[in-house]
């Protein structure tokens, strides 16, 4: 059924349909209204055999996901930014102890300087947690990828996080094919789990493990996320079967077929690119873009093919490796066959700087003519840069940045833009 | 594809604006994005939010930066914020005000735009009267519908409903039907001047 809503009213419908039976979270922005859509349809009953369980922190949220789960119940939470650092480590004991959570993490800058706004550093300091994670483009495939989640992650005993950028989706209305529930019900059949505490038949989980056997262990966590890759386009395809939609997968290229320019990117900014590609396509330019929808497991063989005909890569990414550059560029290195110098990192829209058509083509202009820097940060201002430098050089107590940054802006609050 | 920005501030219901003009194009079959500029929250604070209108697939996620439609929710906005940056030549401005563009000290920039384009409606006191509390942006939406003809008055009362319930539904709706028809019966004087 058509309509049109917000990004999180849309993926709290979508984690409904999925017959969750319990949900723990604590609220942070922007995160906070699919829990809030979620926890309303607990309260009057429209959830049955779902507990809402409200939680002192993030990292109790996590932990109650994990007992929950181990308990044999569909358990699911949300969070971001800050939050998915305080739940870190019980991120980690989740997909250690291979338990099926899905989490939506509303995707949101790390401080300090304390920022509410969306970039992907939230998500990537997470990468090498063992979860799956997968980045929606827009509120359709959002909702989607949770619905794909709970599948994916009760097949192969794995905890999954759905991405999905803060404000610039969560916030958004638009229009979104919600799936009825007996479409969703002979999608995903209800939660058998591989291990549960049981009374009847006792076990523990989360033994202590040695050097005898701990390698082992995370050889088979690694090879289980190998083995969602081989999985994964097969679920997506049987998804497009049964909803008509083209929504997960690996990667989606849109063209590529001649492209001798491809720009690599996850996330809701592949629409504005896409935008842009088409104009640059008017003009002549063969540019094209690979999206990566799973970015963990890194679907090297795929992008690898995606990326065959590709004489000039450009990787746009919302986050940054202090002090290398790119994170999803690192791995698009890995991955490609030509030059790694031909492989160009853009760093954009950190802490919510908007990122647009035109500084776009700007940048992808310049890739075409060969003269884009091998890493840049899109539409750094140059001046702001040099003054705070300048200070640091002039006098020794220079002060805190951010505060002597605003200053030389003249804000007395931080603004959008 | 039609791009629409609301200026106002905190407290006035520029974000349900923008929402509810989304909602309203999506009933008449349209595609329709709507978002806010995700500013700090606080009450009476400039706030921005945007609405874009296609027949087609919205993948665009840039902030409205060339609109064709302006609706000012609250005029003193107009010498604090460039609430007229990279309006279209041919755009339309709806501000919400009694007093007059001269009054407001717009009226050289008015004189640039089309004058059929440009509207006031004094949504403020409409809302007062029909809601019973000074929210003008229902009854903006009404007025754009009249302005700009982008939408039926009809759609709007039904997104209204679809964000409201009861009382507060009606008498939105109701301030945006006044709104509507305080614009079309300007637009029908100045037509006629």
């Amino acid at each position: 059924m058509l309509k049109q809503v917000e990004g999180s009213a849309a993926v709290a419908e979508a984690v409904a349909l999925c017959r969750p039976q319990v949900i723990c979270a604590y609220p942070i922005s922007p995160q906070t209204h699919i829990v809030e859509g979620l926890g309303e349809r607990v309260k009057r009953g429209a959830l049955a055999g779902c507990e809402f369980i409200n939680v002192e922190s993030e990292f109790a949220a996590m932990s109650v996901a994990i007992g929950a789960s181990a308990a044999g119940a569909r358990a699911y939470t949300a969070t971001a930014s800050q939050g998915l650092l305080y739940m870190a480590e019980a991120v980690f004991n989740a997909s250690g102890l291979g338990l099926p959570i899905v989490m939506t993490v509303a995707n949101r800058a790390i401080g300090a300087p304390i920022n509410i706004w969306n970039d992907h550093t939230d998500a990537m300091s997470q990468r090498d947690c063992g979860w799956i994670q997968l980045f929606a483009e827009d509120n359709q495939e959002a909702l989607d990828l949770h619905i794909q989640a709970f599948r994916l992650g009760e097949e192969l005993s794995l905890p999954v996080m759905v991405c999905m950028d803060g404000f610039i989706l969560t916030h958004a209305y638009e229009r979104v094919d919600m799936p009825a529930q007996a479409q969703v019900d002979s999608y995903l059949p209800p939660f058998e789990p591989r291990q549960l505490l049981d009374p009847a038949e006792p076990v523990s989980i989360g033994a202590m493990v040695g050097p005898e056997a701990f390698m082992e262990v995370r050889y088979l966590a690694h090879a289980k996320q190998m083995r969602a890759l081989e999985l994964i386009p097969g679920w997506a395809e049987e998804f497009r079967a049964a909803f008509g939609r083209d929504s997960g997968g690996l990667l989606h290229s849109y063209r590529t077929e001649d492209a001798e320019l491809v720009v690599v990117a996850l996330g809701s900014v592949l629409g504005t690119i896409k935008d842009t590609v088409d104009e640059m396509r008017l003009g002549g330019t063969k540019i094209g873009v690979l999206g990566i929808t799973c970015f963990r497991p890194w679907p090297l063989a795929a992008v690898r093919a995606a990326l065959a005909g590709a004489r000039r890569v450009v990787v746009l990414e919302k986050s940054l490796a202090v002090g290398l550059g790119g994170i999803v560029s690192t791995n698009i290195r890995t991955s490609y066959a030509g030059s790694p110098d031909a492989v160009h990192t853009v760093i954009a829209g950190l802490g919510g700087r908007s990122i647009t058509r035109a500084s776009l083509a700007r940048v992808f202009a310049s890739a075409v003519a060969g003269t884009l820097e091998p890493l840049t940060f899109l539409d750094l201002d140059q001046n702001l840069v040099e003054r705070a430098l300048a200070r640091e050089r002039e006098q020794r107590r220079s002060g805190p940045i951010a505060e002597n940054i605003l200053r030389d802006l003249g804000v007395v609050a931080a603004r959008p833009g | 594809m039609f791009q629409v920005r609301i200026h106002g501030r905190g407290g006035q219901g520029v974000v349900t604006a923008a929402e509810m003009l989304s909602v309203a194009a999506f009933l008449e079959g349209r595609h329709a994005q709507a978002f806010p500029s995700f500013g700090s929250e606080r009450t009476g604070a400039p706030v921005v939010a945007f609405c874009r209108i296609d027949d087609r697939q919205i993948r665009l996620r840039e902030p409205v930066r060339e609109p064709d439609a302006l609706i000012i929710q609250d005029p003193t906005l107009l010498h604090q914020v460039d609430v007229f940056g990279g309006l279209a030549r041919d755009g339309y401005v709806l501000i919400n005000t009694s007093r007059s563009f001269e009054a407001l000290g717009v009226d050289e920039l008015a004189r640039s735009l089309r004058a059929e384009r440009l509207c006031t409606v004094p949504a403020t006191e409409v809302a007062r009267k029909h809601v019973g509390r000074p929210l003008p942006n229902a009854a903006l939406l009404g007025g754009f519908a009249a302005v700009t003809g982008r939408i039926s008055i009809d759609s709007v009362a039904a997104a209204i409903r679809e964000k409201f319930a009861g009382q507060v539904a009606e008498g939105n709706v109701a301030a945006a039907r006044a709104a509507f028809e305080h614009v079309q019966a300007a637009m029908r004087v100045a037509g006629h001047a």
